[in-house]
């Protein structure tokens, strides 16, 4: 069987790639896919830990469905913003959308 | 019902009737004075069955009719108030009964019931006269209704609760009460006509006058109450222990005993009320107000009941009267009552206005009174006050008939005159017959004509008491007074009504209402019976025949019945003598008065005449000594020192004070600190706003390095507080 860190250094490389993505793109849909990166490997830690702790509970998977459900709410509501905002600004890239910023 | 119930309900008729007209019927003048008339009425009933009652009692003196209730707790007991019909309320009560309601009817036609409206008639004003055109076309100028009809009947019927409230009460406070009722209401009807300027003088005048003595009597209520504990009549007055009590213990006032100083200050209310001098200008200047009022308030009711409260604390003042020689407070009665009498008797003489002769003939009167119980002549003036209420009444309702009379052809013939002034009258017995006679008789009375009228029992009574004790000062003076009244009754007889008229006015007067007539009529009955109930047994022939029950039966109010004077011829003589020799006198300077002449005195008096014209000057000598230093007082010291100097000054000091006191806190407090820290608060977050500014850039991904930043150095940190830190 594939030891426990095996799981963890790969979703610590997801969760650094998604990072990177958020950190470094500009454009909009793409952070919010970083973000989706970082959600999944938080996943993947969820279950691995489920796996390899107790398994009388089902907790870890719960809580994995839990966060899959969050993440397809988040990613509609995002959407639908980033298209308002195309919309009216004709743009999604983050650091032009400074509207509120003084 | 039995007696002390009926006397309860005795004074409420007319206040009931007050309170009906003015908040209901006041805009109906029937209704008004049928309820007036009609409560009246019912008082006056009520009154002859109280009456009739209390002559039946034996010995009512020693059980009168007498009821109490608790009303006012003080400490552990109650002052109690009451009614009490005693010989002398009973007395009052039957003329006080007969007199208000015959003014009040009097007054239905004295206010012109059942004539139009006048033409230019206005609230405040006596009408004018109204214009009416008869069947042939022809007009003609009659008497208009008093505007304020209703108004004057309303007060009337407060004016009499407040007069038999007096009557009945059986102690001093609620007697007070009465008195200040009528007090008010002789202000409200003296200014009855208030938009003449001297008729609201003459209210102002004749209220505060009043006034004067009646502060005096209240010291004097108040200190009988401190002394005694109670202010009921059978308690002190019929209680010898209680007088002796007081007349022992001294006032520390000039000598006066408890006693003497409590009678003198109530005797001094009785100089306001009844008009003696010093306090005597007001009554005159009062018959500005119409002529029932005159005759109900200012002769037969309300100025008797200052005399009925000295008649009442008589026992007071007699207490310490030993062997006939009178106490210091009587001795000041006899001689005030005993000046008034000539005093007022000498100005009556040249008086030319109908209605003022009678005033000052008034005046003098109840110095007749005071001056007789002065010397301790009790029944005797009790027993003037009783007929001078009725031939006075009577002789002012007549003097108000000639009044209208002559108005009637003033409004007839558009003659400019007087119409109370005498000289513009004359032969008026023949145009007005009823008033004439029972003019006549009030007048005769007046005088002390000889056997026939009452004023000559009671006057005689008077003289009697004078002589048989010796006060022979007291007894020349009110003889004086007699021949002068005698004198000047005639004068005013002759003037009105003998001769032929003086003016156009005068020869078209005309004789007035049924409701005018009839309680002269009346009055003139009593002008002339009311004398015969005291006729002293001892007088030669009549006495015998006519034995009066009025001596007896009054000074049964006392604890020791007074025996009566011995017959003595001089005294009586005397009376005949100014009597006759006064009326034969006034007729003989009179009789031939032509119009335009001056008074027939005027000439051999010379300044003396001048002098009693204008009453001593006494009005001028008050307005200089009393009025105008008030009015000084009011203006230049009130109001402009004390009220604008010092007390405008100490408050615009105040509010100065206040305002440099507030401005320097604003200055050096709020301003500086309060605002100041305000101010720095508000500053300092700004400023360390603008210091964190420059980092907040909007750039998401910035933040988020931020964030990862803190998180790793935090992490950082953890990490080594719970490895290496252990």
């Amino acid at each position: 069987m594939i030891p426990l860190s095996w799981f963890l250094i790969f979703a610590a490389a997801l969760f650094c790639i998604g990072l990177y993505g958020v950190l470094a793109r500009k454009n909009a849909i793409a952070i919010l896919m970083g973000v989706e990166l970082m959600l999944n490997a938080v996943n993947i830690n969820l279950v691995a830990f489920w796996r390899y702790g107790s398994l009388e509970g089902i907790t870890g998977q719960a809580f994995a469905v839990m966060v899959f459900a969050v993440a397809a709410a988040e990613v509609a509501v995002g959407l639908a913003l980033f298209i308002s905002i195309y919309r009216r600004r004709n743009t999604v890239a983050a650091d032009e959308i400074d509207m509120l910023k003084f | 019902m039995t007696t002390e119930t009926l006397i309860w309900l005795l004074p409420l008729p007319p206040l009931l009737a007050f309170f009906l007209i003015v908040l209901f019927t006041n805009r109906n003048r029937t209704l008004s004075h049928i309820l007036a008339v009609g409560a009246a009425l019912l008082s006056w009933a009520g009154s002859m069955v109280v009456f009739a009652r209390a002559l039946q009692v034996e010995f009512l003196g020693e059980t009168p009719f007498h009821s109490v209730l608790n009303w006012m707790p003080t400490g552990d007991t109650f002052f109690q108030i009451g009614v009490l019909v005693d010989p002398l309320s009973a007395g009052i009560l039957f003329f006080v009964a007969w007199t208000v309601l015959m003014i009040f009817i009097y007054s239905v036609g004295y206010h012109n019931y059942g004539q139009p409206e006048g033409d230019h008639d206005r609230k405040g004003l006596p009408p004018h006269g109204a214009t009416v055109q008869d069947e042939h076309g022809h007009t003609h100028t009659v008497p208009s209704v008093e505007p304020m009809y209703s108004r004057f009947f309303a007060f009337s019927g407060l004016f009499a609760f407040g007069m038999y409230l007096l009557v009945l009460s059986n102690n001093l406070l609620t007697l007070f009460v009465g008195w200040e009722i009528m007090g008010l209401c002789s202000y409200l009807l003296i200014g009855f006509w208030y938009a003449k300027p001297s008729a609201r003088a003459a209210a102002i005048k004749a209220f505060m006058t009043t006034r004067v003595g009646d502060v005096f009597m209240l010291l004097g209520i108040v200190y009988l109450y401190s002394a005694t504990g109670t202010l009921t009549y059978r308690d002190i007055f019929y209680n010898p222990e209680v007088l002796q009590r007081l007349a022992e213990s001294s006032s520390g006032f000039l000598g006066l005993s408890v006693a003497g100083l409590i009678g003198l200050l109530l005797f001094i209310g009785t100089i306001g009320k009844s008009a003696q001098w010093p306090l005597h200008v007001w009554l005159p200047d009062a018959m500005e107000g119409p002529t029932p009022v005159s005759a109900m308030i200012h002769a037969a009711t309300m100025v008797s009941a200052g005399v009925y409260m000295v008649i009442r604390i008589f026992p007071l003042l007699s207490a310490g009267m030993e062997h006939g020689v009178i106490t210091p407070t009587m001795s000041v009665m006899a001689f005030i009552g005993a000046f008034t009498a000539l005093f007022a008797a000498t100005i009556a003489v040249a008086q030319n206005d109908i209605k003022r002769v009678l005033a000052y003939s008034t005046i003098s009167q109840l110095g007749y009174m005071i001056a007789a119980l002065g010397i301790g002549a009790y029944v005797a003036a009790t027993f003037h006050l009783i007929t001078h209420a009725f031939f006075k009444g009577l002789l002012f309702l007549g003097s108000g008939s000639v009044i209208h009379g002559v108005e009637h052809g003033v409004l007839h013939t558009g003659e400019h005159v007087d119409p109370q002034d005498m000289m513009n009258m004359g032969g008026l017995r023949k145009k007005m017959p009823i008033t004439f006679w029972t003019f006549l008789l009030g007048g005769f009375a007046l005088s002390g004509f000889p056997v026939f009228t009452a004023g000559f029992w009671s006057k005689d009574e008077i003289f009697a008491d004078a002589f048989a004790h010796g006060h022979y000062a007291v007894f020349i003076t009110l003889a004086l007074a007699a021949l002068l009244t005698a004198f000047y009754t005639m004068r005013q007889i002759t003037l009105t009504f003998l001769g032929e008229p003086r003016t156009e006015a005068a020869k078209h007067a005309q004789e007035t209402s049924w409701t005018m007539t009839l309680p002269l009529i009346v009055l003139a009955i009593f002008a002339v019976a009311a004398g015969w109930v005291g006729i002293p047994e001892d007088f030669p022939g009549l006495g015998f025949l006519l034995p009066g029950p009025l001596h007896h039966f009054i000074s049964g109010t006392l604890v020791e019945e007074l025996a009566p004077v011995a017959f003595h011829p001089f005294p009586l003589l005397t009376s005949l003598v100014v009597a006759l020799g006064g009326l034969y006198l006034g007729w003989l300077v009179y009789r031939n008065v032509r119009a335009e002449q001056p008074d027939p005195l005027r000439k051999p008096l010379g300044a003396v005449y001048t002098l009693l014209e204008n009453k001593y000057y006494f009005d001028e000598i008050y307005d200089f000594l009393f009025v105008r230093p008030a009015y000084w007082v009011s203006e230049t010291f009130t109001s402009n020192w004390m009220d604008r100097t010092l007390f405008d000054g100490f408050l615009h000091g105040i509010a100065s004070i206040t305002i440099s006191l507030g401005s320097a806190l604003r200055n050096y407090i709020d301003k500086p600190l309060v605002n100041g820290f305000g101010d720095f608060v508000g500053e300092s977050v700004k400023k360390i706003g603008q210091l964190f500014r420059p980092i907040q850039t909007g750039r998401v991904q910035q933040y988020m390095i931020l964030a990862l930043v803190s998180v790793a150095a935090f992490s950082a940190l953890f990490y080594y507080l719970l490895v290496f830190a252990r």
